[in-house]
């Protein structure tokens, strides 16, 4: 018998496939999201969008919040960690969370080290805008993939963008000659034999969601159809107006992402969606994408 | 012979490479009017409560009942095998209720516990590589149905008639001898219907 073994890790992710992973803030929403069909949760103090007003450093959710989460939902319930931060990963593990979210919405506690996720036997989700750092976190031993996009804006185009990037340069990879990966890999700084199974398989060897900017049923819809094998949901759901009936939405036009007639029926009012942040209007600095790369 | 993967969240993808890896036609069902053309479905490991939802809301309950009746087999896996059974420990509601069986969620606790191992299945030659991953098991049985396994003397694999029923994750291995065993189940069910 042997637990946290990479099938185990991974297997976890697998199962989460077609699947709308939201951000709750409290155990009421965690039940509103469970009933509503996520597939799991994930327990924040705050959602992106706010972090982002807010300001300031964001750290791990009280380990209250994340509790009561914990209790009343039956669904795998995920947290956060700053990227880099062992401590605050090895918390979330001793309590039992089911998978960390080593985040860039969270403020970086280490600007070049990422968490050696190996040594837990609690999965671990990271972001990625490209095929590099895609690997970087999966030599590191992360179990799962999402992309970065950019948290917290309603705005779907970073993620568009990664998705796009990664899948494209996974088609790149296939085409290449087994000694021209070996210059590849030195160019996207990841290990050979990850290249090499790219190469191969033409495919990840873990699960990569949609995340960053999702903040309607079309958009959840889009990430599948562009490939993403699911979708994270932040700061949308419970900021809408009726999130019950959003969060139900957003499920169905992830199941049936090209019956668009459904998506049309399911999108009907649903109140305004979030405002939303042009891209070009962020400086440097609130970029989140461009954290730990 | 054409096996369904009912595609409505889960591992799909991996039901569909071990059925097709054992000698089976297979299709991803995503709506009721698919299930006439096939001789058997998996419901795949994934979320029973996100699965059971959808099931309800796309009319799936009363088609695959109506399925199974006509003898078509079924086989469920983790999520799918909570999905199959006739009550679900401190669950008012369960779902498609058609194997006479209790089944506990979560039995063996979170993610953490998570594990896998060499389980002896009757029926399959050598041991499989059984990935269970916040597992349910199988806490009472009916007289028909058959203990097919158990790990650590609970009820993990078991078959009443048609249906089939795991806690863990055998299209996550590249052992496809469950598959087969399934896929036999569904041509012996189509040469009896003649």
């Amino acid at each position: 018998m042997e637990t946290g073994t990479s099938r185990v890790k991974r297997g976890m992710a697998e199962m989460q496939k077609g699947g709308v992973i939201m951000d709750v803030m409290s155990a009421e929403q965690a039940k509103v999201a469970e009933a509503a069909g996520a597939t799991a949760v994930m327990a924040l103090e705050r959602v992106p969008s706010e972090i982002r007003a807010a300001g300031g450093v964001a750290r791990m959710a009280d380990p209250t919040i994340v509790e009561e989460v914990m209790k009343v939902v039956s669904i795998p319930v995920m947290a956060k960690a700053r990227i880099g931060h062992y401590v605050e990963a090895k918390v979330l593990e001793s309590m039992g969370v089911d998978y960390i979210d080593e985040s860039e919405v969270l403020t970086p506690a280490d600007e070049v080290f990422h968490i050696s996720k190996h040594e837990f036997t609690i999965p671990f989700v990271c972001g990625a805008k490209d095929l590099g750092e895609a690997l970087r976190r999966i030599q590191e031993g992360a179990a799962m993939l999402r992309t970065k996009g950019e948290p917290g804006t309603g705005n779907i185009v970073e993620a568009v963008r990664h998705l796009r990037l990664i899948n494209g340069q996974i088609r790149k990879i296939q085409g290449l000659s087994k000694d021209e990966l070996y210059h590849e890999a030195k160019l996207l700084g990841v290990a050979y034999d990850l290249l090499l199974n790219v190469h191969e398989t033409g495919k990840l060897p873990v699960v990569n969601f949609a995340a960053g900017g999702v903040a309607t049923p079309s958009d959840a819809a889009l990430m599948m159809h562009l490939g993403a094998d699911g979708v994270f949901v932040g700061s949308g759901i419970f900021t809408s107006e009726n999130p019950e009936k959003f969060a139900r939405a957003i499920v169905e036009a992830t199941t049936h992402y090209q019956d668009y007639k459904l998506i049309a029926e399911v999108s009907k009012n649903l109140g305004a969606p979030m405002k939303g942040i042009e891209i070009s209007k962020l400086d440097a600095a609130q970029r989140m994408q461009d954290r730990g790369i | 012979m054409k096996i369904g993967v009912l595609a409505l969240q889960g591992a799909v993808a991996e039901h569909i490479r071990s059925l097709e890896a054992a000698g089976a036609e297979t299709v991803a069902v995503k709506r009721v009017e698919q299930l006439d053309e096939l001789q058997g479905l998996v419901i795949p490991g994934g979320e029973s409560t996100t699965i059971g939802r959808l099931m309800r809301k796309y009319g799936f309950m009363e088609a695959i009942a109506e399925f199974s009746a006509q003898g078509k087999p079924l086989f469920g896996t983790c999520a799918g095998l909570i999905v199959l059974a006739d009550e679900i420990e401190g669950q008012e509601e369960a779902h498609l209720r058609l194997m006479d069986m209790t089944v506990a969620r979560n039995a063996f606790g979170r993610q953490q516990e998570s594990f896998e191992t060499d389980l002896d299945v009757k029926g399959i030659d050598e041991p499989v590589r059984a990935v269970f991953i916040r597992a349910p098991l199988i806490k009472k049985v009916g007289a028909d149905v058959d203990v097919l396994s158990t790990y650590k003397d609970e009820i993990v694999t078991a078959r009443q008639g048609h249906l089939l029923a795991v806690s863990y994750h055998p299209e996550l291995t590249d052992d496809y001898r469950l598959h087969a065993y399934f896929v036999d189940m569904v041509k012996e069910a189509a040469a009896n219907k003649g």
